[in-house]
């Protein structure tokens, strides 16, 4: 077992954990933190992603070890309060951009650092970005269109 | 999904590394991004004893110019290459073809060492450095040496290190004046595995006869296949399409050996590498600085 402490959403946990627990299982079964969703565990569906130091990136293809020392950010971050969502999660709510929500969790963490460096996106862009998040439900035309929204929301 | 159990161990310096690699040998693989290795230990298809992190290694994450080469660090990400001003400026192929590298949300953690020494047929990084003449630096406890990228890629998922080395860091010559280059490749989805991709430079002499050209291509064979032959025939010559066409022949039908997936045959992997040599030679051509 080793020692690590994590910072997750602002909040710094310290736990005792095996070097192979993924970084998506210590979200979920150590920290309760169950919005961040495990789908195919092989870094292919995108369900899992979070924001390891501000950068996107799958947490089942990353160790609970080496995110010691290390700030993660998951959905459950993103919303300022239990009132109010974050714009580009409004943007989601209000264009239907997700309908069973299971992939929704690793898009919405895939587009936070996408939008950022890229304030005014294409729907061509958008897509590309989006390339990496499975879903199987909406044919993506509705994820487009909010991320789209969530784009003109932040500026 | 639970891997098996492995000891951990993250070291701070190279020295600690070599000491580790030299204490547990075969037993223990290098933790480098992972995009790779931990998909395979999910599945259990790989089982090391130990994992040697690289990712606190600081001083392996470097990219700097050097005279005529940049020199690369084995733990530099992908998605640094990919924004990097000096590989964008003395080495556009590399720039060109890092996008192509899965997606942003992997290019994140995956790095330029780990794609390399993994040695996949169908991965871009490998191709790239033999396109691009790189050299790769090894070291144990004891030495280091340097190793031509191509004598470094030994087969499918296998590489001319040895079991106590560790790869540290990869130059990369500037491209040479007068050339032009070209990265493309197919996949069905854009950042999937490609059904066949090229990497292609070509450099002309003041007359615009050609008097360097590669043609490296990744999913073709069990490694990089360096077309030898293909590019060596557009040397000294005037390139026009018919030459082009019989180039992009060669190569695809004499030279790649694909071996045929779900995804593709292997004629249309052939035909693939035709379309993929025409497209990417002429595209070079007009990007040849006048």
């Amino acid at each position: 077992m080793k020692q690590v402490t994590i910072t997750v959403n602002g909040t710094e946990y310290t736990k005792e954990v095996e070097p192979r627990l993924l970084l998506s299982d210590f979200l979920r079964h150590e920290l309760g933190l169950t919005g961040t969703h495990v789908g195919c565990e092989h870094g292919v569906c995108g369900a899992c992603t979070i924001m390891f130091d501000s950068e996107s990136a799958r947490s089942c293809l990353t160790f609970a070890v080496q995110a010691d020392g290390h700030e993660i950010t998951t959905v459950e971050g993103l919303a300022p309060d239990k009132d109010n969502l974050h714009p580009l999660q409004q943007a989601f709510w209000e264009a239907h951009g997700l309908q069973c929500g299971y992939c929704t969790p690793g898009i919405l963490m895939s587009m936070i650092p996408f939008l950022k460096q890229n304030p005014n996106p294409t729907e061509d862009e958008i897509r590309h970005a989006l390339s990496g998040n499975l879903c199987r439900c909406t044919g993506y035309q509705h994820i487009v269109d909010a991320v789209k929204l969530a784009s003109e929301k932040m500026k | 999904m639970k891997p098996a159990s492995f000891d951990y161990y993250a070291p701070n310096t190279i020295e600690e590394v070599l000491d580790l690699k030299h204490q547990h040998g075969d037993d223990a693989k290098f933790l480098a991004g992972g995009q790779s290795l931990v998909p395979a230990m999910n599945f259990r298809i790989v089982q090391p004893s130990a994992l040697i992190d690289l990712n606190r290694v600081n001083e392996l994450s470097f990219i700097k110019e050097d005279k005529n080469v940049i020199r690369v660090g084995a733990m530099a990400r992908e998605r640094h290459l990919e924004f990097d001003s000096s590989i964008k400026k003395y080495t556009p192929l590399l720039h060109e073809a890092v996008p192509f590298i899965a997606h942003p949300q992997i290019r994140n953690r995956g790095t330029i060492g780990g794609s390399i020494v993994n040695a996949d047929p169908a991965a871009e990084l490998p191709v790239l450095m033999i396109a691009l003449n790189a050299r790769l630096k090894a070291k144990n406890k004891n030495a280091e040496r340097w190793i031509d990228a191509k004598d470094f890629f030994a087969g499918m998922f296998t590489t001319a290190l040895k079991p106590d080395e560790v790869l540290v860091e990869i130059e990369l010559p500037f491209a040479e004046k007068n050339t032009g280059w070209s990265f493309m490749e197919v996949a069905p989805r854009s950042g999937d595995y490609a059904m066949m991709g090229v990497a292609t430079l070509v450099t002309l002499d003041k007359n615009k006869k050609c008097k360097f050209a590669k043609l490296v291509y990744l999913n073709a064979g069990d490694g990089p296949v360096d077309a030898i032959e293909a590019s060596q025939s557009l040397i000294g010559e005037t390139i026009n399409d018919k030459l082009i066409e019989s180039v992009a022949s060669h190569a695809s039908e004499k030279e790649i050996n694909p071996f045929g997936n779900i995804h593709a045959s292997i004629d249309f992997q052939r035909h693939l590498a035709k379309v993929l040599t025409q497209k990417t030679l002429k595209q070079a051509l007009e990007r040849v600085s006048k």
